[in-house]
């Protein structure tokens, strides 16, 4: 099964970087999953929980981001974000 | 000459004072390799940061840039932001940073703009008092938090954004120490506001989705650009200060020792000659017999 490399970014540091199945994102304009091979995007995300799904089917970890901002590129979904809560 | 009991005094004294370089020295060498640490923890964010701008700054330029990229279309008004350390013993570097700073507003002032100064940590308030009284805009205090993190770019860069959007401005640049090694430590003036435009990346060939769009997006990324620009400015300053702090130190403990050194040959001496002047009085009160 082809995983998507996914990143979460802090200025003090680099939360996550690992493969996952698909990470799901408050976007600004709706929440959007991303799984591997999606088209590339931009967009801005607003307060709230990115759920992360190791595995198909899998319970997601949730994690609490504020001033953040997506990025899906060719090696994979990069979130940046200004405050982050386990 | 001085006497014996001076001499010894002042032993005692550049004794305790090397104790406490000492100390200072291995505190700063501790905390440097933290703030190396930090420093280096910082650079992915800024790196994708980056990158994301470049490709979107490409995408806006022209009219319908925002006024933090495209600026106020006016270049008179300069604000210098000024990073200093908040404690002293740490050599050079603060009177390097203020030399930096005030060669920069010479240089704007033959030039006719006006010159502002924003001062972020307490060491850099008096020497610019000295020659720049009426221009001190705003001052930021950071002594009040053991290490200035996040919190404290986002304070400064809400305060420098509400100024240029008061229009108080129109450029500002950012004075801060590049760390380069424990002896080395390079003021550099960086321009802050208005972003200057990052170079465009080639390409990549694949359409980028945006949402919203590419201008909602550059809004919110630009002060977050500031932010983060602020944010490396205070570590760099973090591991610039504990690295100037550390040789300073080591230069004062050796200082110290030569200067021990030597006042324990003088004590000697001086000691010395006590002893045979009363002898010689002795022997010739014994003689006189």
């Amino acid at each position: 099964m082809p995983m998507l490399h996914f990143e979460l970014v802090t200025p003090a540091k680099l939360v996550r970087s690992e493969d996952v199945y698909m990470v799901v994102v408050p976007g600004a304009e709706g929440d959007f999953g991303v799984l591997e091979g999606h088209a590339p995007l931009m967009s801005t995300v607003r307060d709230g929980a990115v759920k992360i799904y190791a595995t198909d089917g899998a319970t997601p970890v949730e994690i609490q981001v504020r001033g953040g901002f997506a990025e899906v590129g060719e090696n994979g979904l990069t979130v940046l974000a200004e405050h982050v809560e386990d | 000459m001085a006497s014996l009991k001076e001499l010894k005094g002042r032993i005692n004294s550049v004794k305790s004072t090397q104790k406490i370089t000492k100390a200072k020295q291995m505190v700063a060498a501790a905390k440097l390799r933290k703030a190396q640490s930090a420093a280096e923890a910082a650079r992915p964010y800024a790196e994708r940061l980056g990158k994301v701008m470049a490709s979107i700054a490409g995408k806006v330029s022209g009219d319908g840039a925002p006024k933090l990229l495209a600026g106020t279309g006016s270049d008179q008004r300069h604000l210098l932001v000024l990073v200093n350390t908040d404690k002293g013993l740490c050599g050079g570097l603060n009177a390097n940073l203020v030399k930096a700073a005030k060669l920069k507003a010479k240089e704007l002032l033959a030039e006719g703009k006006q010159v502002q100064f924003y001062l972020v940590g307490r060491k850099g308030r008096a020497p610019i008092k000295r020659d720049y009284a009426n221009s001190i805009a705003e001052w930021y205090d950071t002594s009040e938090v053991r290490t200035p993190g996040f919190p404290e770019a986002e304070a400064i860069a809400a305060q420098l954004l509400d100024m240029f959007e008061n229009g108080q401005f129109d450029v500002a640049h950012l004075v801060f120490p590049v760390f380069q090694s424990a002896l080395a430590q390079e003021p550099t003036i960086h321009q802050l506001i208005p972003v200057p435009a990052p170079e465009t990346t080639s390409e990549s060939g694949a359409v980028v989705e945006y949402e919203p769009d590419e201008e909602e997006i550059l809004k919110e990324l630009l002060p977050r650009y500031v932010r983060t620009q602020l944010f490396g400015a205070l570590l760099e300053r973090e591991a610039s200060e504990q690295g100037a702090s550390m040789t300073a130190m080591d230069n004062a403990t050796r200082n110290a020792g030569d200067l021990i050194n030597k006042l324990t040959i003088q004590y000697n001496r001086s000691r010395q000659a006590a002893i045979t002047t009363e002898l010689i009085e002795i022997i010739a009160g014994a003689e006189a017999l």
